[in-house]
C-alpha cells in the first residue's frame, strides 16, 4: 500500500515537472535519463528477472534507432540485386513501430542462440553481437551514412485535441512523451513479472534444473524474455532517433550497454523499481559532476562505485531500502516477496 | 501380463526400461539395465553408493544422455525428451540434493511449480484478461491444498531458505506434486532427516499413492525401503544385481555381498 | 604468391602476440571463471609503461619491455588479491561487475593520466625493412616475433617442467585434492591472475612499438583475446596458441582479400560462428561448455 501510494506521488511529480522545472536544459537531460530509464528497464527483464547475462543491450536500442530513422527518412541501397532496394519516407509512428518489430526480431534470433550458448559465453557473444551492429553502421556508408550520421530524422507527432496534429520537438512535449513510453513499458513489464510468465522467468534464473523438472520450457521463456526485452530496447532507442534527431555509429557503443548494466545493478536487479532508481542516480549524477570534474574522473568514481555496490549492497539499492524498511517498521514485515 | 504396444514398449506399466547403458568418459556408470515400473506400484532402486541410482534417475527424466538402451514412459519413448518436456507427459523427479527456488517464500516456490497447470502465457499476463485471473484464483488454491497434503501450510511466508532441514525435504516434495506427476521418482527423500521425519515422509509416499501416482525412489534407509516397497531393485556398480519383493533381496546373497563386501574389501 | 605469404609473415607475427594474450585470458577466463574485462586494460597498462620507460625515462628498450610485464604481473596480483579474493564464493555475475567497474576505472584512470593523444613508443630498430626473398618484414616486427617465441616456450616450460607449474596443473585440474595435497590454492589463483595479465602486459608493451598507443586500444584487443579463448577452448592452453594465429591470419587475409575496414570484426564473428556450431572450442578433447 505504501508502496504504491509512493509510486503515484513520484509519478504525479515527474508528470508536473515541466510545469515548475522551468529550464529546458535540465527538462531535456531528464528526457534523456527517460530513455535510459527505459533501455534499462528492458534490460532487467533480460538480466534481473531471468538471469541471463546480456551485455550487448546497445545493439538492441541502436537497431531500433537506426531502423526508425531509416523507416522515417526513407532510404535506397544497394545489395547486389540489378536495382537498388528503394524505401520511401515512411509515417513517423509506422517507423516507430517497425523499429520495435526489428529489434524484437534480433531478440528473438538472440534468444534462440541464449539456450545453446550459456552463461560466460553468452556474455561473449551478445558483447560480440553489438559490436559487429557498430561496425555495420560504421562502414556501411550506403546504408546509414557511417559516422557522418542520419540527420533530420523527423519527430513523432501526436493528435492532440484542439490542436491537431503536434510534432513533438520541444523539450517538455519529448520530456512527456518519454514519460508516457516509459509508463507504459513499466507497467508492460510489471504484468509480465507478476503472471505465471513472471515465475516462470524467475524460475530459470533462481534453479533452473529444479524449474525443468516441473516443466518450464527453457528455451521458449529465454526467446519470450530476449524478444520482449530487445523490443521495448528498440522502442528506447526510436525515441532517441526522434527526440535527438541524429543517430550515428557511436549508439552501439559498450559503453552504453555497461550504463545501464550498472543502472540496472545499482538500482536492483529483478525488482521494477531498481531500473528507475538506478537510472535517476547514474543518468543524473554526470550532470551534478559536471564542472567538478572531468569526465574521466567522473567514470572512474562509477567504476569503484559499482565495485563498492557488489561488495556492500549486492542486491541493489531498492531491496537494501526495502530491507531497511522492513527492519525499522514491524507492522510492514513481508517477507521479501519474488518481486518488489 | 505385460502388452507390448508397436514400439515394442510394455504398454500396461508405468515406467519400462530396456537395457539402459550410460558411459561416462570410459567409465561405466550403467552397464544396461533393465526393469518396469507397474501403475500404481511403489518400486525401490537401492545400491552402494556409486551404484549408478542416480544416473539412472537424470537418465531417465532427461537431464542426461543414455549412451544406450530405451526408456519407455506409459508406452511413450522418451528418448530425446527434454526434461521439461518429460515432465509434461507426467514424470516427475526430486533431486538429491535439496533444490528449492532459495530466496522465494514456500508458497511461492509450490506457485511456480504448479507452472503445467496454468495456460497464460505473454498475452494473457499483458491484458490481465478474466480468464487469467480466474487461473491464478485456482493456482493459488490449488498451491494451498498442496501446502497442506505435505504439511507445510503453516509455513507459507517463510523464504525456503530459511526452512529447517526436514522441512526443505517436505517442499521439495510438495514441489514436485505440484506438476502433479503420474509417475514420481523421489531421489534420496529420506536423506537426512530424523526418524520421526522419516516416519511421515513414508506415510506422505504412501498417500501419494493412494492419490494414484506411482512412485520409484532411490534410497539408502533400508528400513523405508523395505517397508514401503512393492518391489525393491539392487544395483551395483552400474548393473542390477537383483529384483524382487523385499523378502527376497534381503535374502539374496549377491545383494549381502554388495552392500558388506566380501571380507574385508567392505564397501565404502 | 608474394601477397600470400606476405599476409601469412604478418599474421604470424601478429599471432605471436595474440597467442600471449590468449594464454593469458584462457588461464584466467578457462581456469579461475573470472570474465575479465581488464584483460585488455593490461594490454594497454603494458604499452603505456612501454610508452613511460622508452619515450620519458630514456632506458634500454628491452629492458623497459621487462619492467613492463613486471609491473603487469603486480597489477594483476593485486586485482586479484583485493578485488576477486574477498568474492571468491560469489556467482559469475558479481564477479563479472566487479570486472566491469575494475575495467572502467583503469581505462578512465588510463585516459586521465596520459590525455586522449596517441603516443607513439620508439624502438631502437632500424624502420628500413627487411628483405627476405619474396617478402619483407620490418625489423622490430622481427623482434617481436622472435620474443614472443622466446616467451611461448618459457610459458610451455613453467607449466611442463616446473614444480610451480605442476602446482597449477593440479590446482585446475581439482581444486580440493590439490589443497589437500598442501598447495596453496588461493596463492595459486593469485599467481595466475598475475601471470595471465603479465602476460597481457608484454604483448602490450611489444605491439605498442609497432601500433600507437591510445586509452582505448585496450577494448578491442580485449574482446579478440576472448574471441581466442573460445575458439581454442576454455582453459586449453595449446588452443589459445593455436588460436592466437588463427585469429592473426584470419585478420590479416580478411583484410587482404575481403575488407579491410571490417578487419576488427572478423575476431567477433569468429566468436559468434564458434559458439553457435562448436561451443567447445575446435582444440578442445572433451566438451568443457559453460
Amino acid at each position: 500500500m505504501r508502496a504504491r501510494f509512493g509510486g503515484l506521488l513520484f509519478l504525479a511529480l515527474a508528470a508536473t515537472l515541466p510545469l515548475w522545472l522551468r529550464d529546458p536544459y535540465f527538462v531535456a537531460i531528464l528526457t534523456s535519463t527517460g530513455i535510459f530509464i527505459i533501455a534499462a528497464i528492458s534490460l532487467n527483464l533480460l538480466l534481473g528477472f531471468t538471469g541471463q547475462l546480456s551485455l550487448g543491450h546497445a545493439a538492441f536500442f541502436g537497431i531500433g534507432a537506426y531502423t526508425s530513422a531509416l523507416l522515417s527518412l526513407g532510404f535506397d541501397v544497394d545489395i547486389g540485386l540489378p536495382s537498388p532496394v528503394v524505401v520511401d519516407p515512411k509515417p513517423v509512428w509506422i517507423a516507430f513501430f517497425g523499429a520495435v518489430v526489428v529489434s524484437g526480431l534480433f531478440g528473438w534470433l538472440i534468444g534462440k542462440l541464449a539456450f545453446r550458448v550459456r552463461g560466460a559465453y553468452f556474455v561473449i557473444v551478445t558483447i560480440s553481437f553489438a559490436e559487429v551492429m557498430r561496425m555495420v553502421a560504421l562502414n556501411w556508408v550506403d546504408l546509414t551514412e557511417g559516422p557522418m550520421a542520419l540527420n533530420n530524422i523527423p519527430p513523432l507527432s501526436v493528435l492532440w485535441p484542439g490542436h491537431g496534429l503536434t510534432a513533438l520537438v520541444t523539450k517538455s512535449q519529448q520530456y512527456w512523451l518519454v514519460l508516457a513510453v516509459g509508463v507504459v513499458c513499466y507497467f508492460l513489464v510489471a504484468r509480465m513479472v507478476r503472471s505465471r510468465l513472471g515465475r516462470a522467468l524467475i524460475a530459470l534464473r533462481e534453479n533452473e534444473p529444479l524449474a525443468r523438472s516441473v516443466g518450464v520450457r527453457v528455451t521458449h521463456y529465454l526467446v519470450v524474455a530476449t524478444v520482449v526485452s530487445a523490443a521495448i530496447a528498440g522502442a528506447a532507442g526510436a525515441l532517441y532517433a526522434h527526440c535527438v534527431r541524429i543517430v550515428d555509429p557511436d549508439v552501439f557503443l559498450f559503453i552504453y550497454t555497461v550504463t545501464m548494466v550498472i543502472m540496472v545493478v545499482t538500482g536492483g536487479k529483478g525488482t521494477l523499481a531498481g531500473p528507475v532508481v538506478g537510472g535517476l542516480i547514474f543518468g543524473l549524477m554526470p550532470q551534478a559532476l559536471r564542472g567538478t570534474a572531468p569526465p574521466e574522473v567522473q567514470w572512474i568514481i562509477y567504476g569503484i562505485g559499482i565495485i563498492l555496490i557488489v561488495f556492500f549492497l549486492p542486491r541493489g539499492i531498492v531491496p537494501a531500502f526495502a530491507d531497511l524498511a522492513r527492519l525499522r517498521m514491524p507492522a510492514l514485515r513481508k517477507p521479501a516477496s519474488l518481486v518488489r | 501380463m505385460t502388452e507390448v504396444g508397436e514400439n515394442g514398449a510394455a504398454r500396461n506399466v508405468a515406467l519400462d526400461v530396456r537395457d539402459l547403458a550410460v558411459h561416462i568418459g570410459g567409465l561405466v556408470a550403467l552397464g544396461g539395465i533393465s526393469f518396469q515400473v507397474p501403475f500404481g506400484a511403489i518400486v525401490s532402486l537401492i545400491g552402494p553408493n556409486g551404484a549408478g541410482k542416480t544416473t539412472a534417475f537424470n537418465v531417465i527424466t532427461g537431464f542426461m544422455k543414455a549412451t544406450d538402451g530405451q526408456v519407455f514412459f506409459r508406452g511413450r519413448d522418451l528418448a530425446r525428451l527434454s526434461p521439461e518436456r518429460i515432465a509434461a507427459l507426467g514424470m516427475v523427479r526430486t533431486f538429491q540434493r535439496t533444490s528449492l527456488f532459495t530466496a522465494c517464500t514456500v508458497f511461492e516456490n509450490v506457485l511456480t511449480a504448479l507452472h503445467l497447470r496454468g495456460r497464460t502465457g505473454l498475452l494473457g499476463a499483458l491484458l490481465r484478461l478474466p480468464a487469467m485471473q480466474r487461473e491464478e484464483a485456482a493456482l493459488h488454491a490449488e498451491a494451498r491444498e498442496i501446502l497442506d497434503f505435505v504439511g507445510l501450510a503453516g509455513r507459507a511466508d517463510e523464504i525456503a531458505g530459511n526452512l529447517a532441514y526436514g522441512e526443505q525435504r517436505l517442499l521439495g516434495l510438495a514441489i514436485a506434486l505440484a506438476a502433479k506427476p503420474t509417475l514420481l521418482l523421489l531421489d534420496e527423500p529420506a536423506a537426512g532427516l530424523n526418524p520421526s521425519e522419516t516416519e511421515s515422509f513414508k506415510q506422505l509416499i504412501r498417500r501419494v499413492r493412494e492419490r494414484g501416482a506411482t512412485v520409484l525412489l532411490v534410497e539408502h534407509d533400508m528400513q523405508m525401503v523395505m517397508s514401503i516397497s512393492d518391489q525393491v531393485l539392487v544395483l551395483n556398480q552400474g548393473r542390477m544385481i537383483a529384483a524382487g519383493s523385499p523378502a527376497e533381496v534381503q535374502r539374496d546373497p549377491e545383494v549381502i555381498r554388495a552392500y558388506l563386501g566380501s571380507g574385508k574389501r567392505a564397501a565404502a | 604468391m608474394e601477397q600470400i605469404l606476405q599476409h601469412g609473415l604478418n599474421g604470424v607475427v601478429l599471432g605471436g602476440t595474440y597467442a600471449l594474450l590468449g594464454i593469458g585470458l584462457t588461464l584466467i577466463f578457462g581456469i579461475m571463471r573470472v570474465v575479465n574485462f581488464t584483460h585488455g586494460e593490461l594490454y594497454a597498462f603494458g604499452a603505456y609503461l612501454a610508452y613511460l620507460f622508452v619515450a620519458l625515462l630514456h632506458l634500454d628498450f628491452f629492458l623497459s619491455i621487462a619492467l613492463a610485464a613486471l609491473a603487469g604481473f603486480a597489477l594483476g596480483a593485486l586485482i586479484e588479491l583485493v578485488l576477486l579474493r574477498p568474492l571468491r564464493s560469489n556467482d559469475i555475475d558479481t564477479v563479472m561487475l566487479v570486472m566491469i567497474g575494475a575495467w572502467i576505472a583503469l581505462q578512465n584512470g588510463e585516459q586521465f593520466v596520459w590525455g586522449g593523444v596517441a603516443k607513439l613508443v620508439p624502438s631502437p630498430f632500424a624502420q628500413e625493412p627487411l628483405v627476405i626473398g619474396p617478402v619483407s618484414v620490418a625489423p622490430l616486427r622481427l623482434f617481436v616475433l622472435g620474443a614472443t617465441l622466446v616467451l611461448l616456450v618459457g610459458f610451455y616450460w613453467l607449466i611442463d617442467r616446473t614444480r610451480l607449474g605442476m602446482a597449477m596443473r593440479a590446482t585446475f585440474q581439482d581444486r580440493d585434492t590439490a589443497a589437500l595435497m598442501g598447495i596453496d590454492v588461493r596463492g595459486i589463483y593469485t599467481l595466475t591472475f598475475a601471470l595471465g595479465s603479465a602476460l597481457a602486459a608484454i604483448a602490450g608493451a611489444l605491439l605498442g612499438p609497432i601500433f600507437l598507443v591510445n586509452p582505448t586500444m585496450g577494448n578491442l584487443v580485449g574482446l579478440k583475446a576472448f574471441a581466442i579463448v573460445i575458439l581454442g577452448g576454455l582453459g586449453n592452453i595449446t588452443g589459445a596458441t593455436i588460436g592466437g594465429f588463427v585469429l592473426a591470419l584470419v585478420e590479416e587475409f580478411g583484410a587482404g582479400y575481403l575488407s579491410s575496414e571490417y578487419r576488427d570484426a572478423f575476431g567477433f564473428l569468429v566468436i559468434i560462428a564458434v559458439l553457435a556450431l562448436r561451443p567447445q572450442g575446435f582444440f578442445a578433447r572433451k566438451a568443457r561448455v559453460g
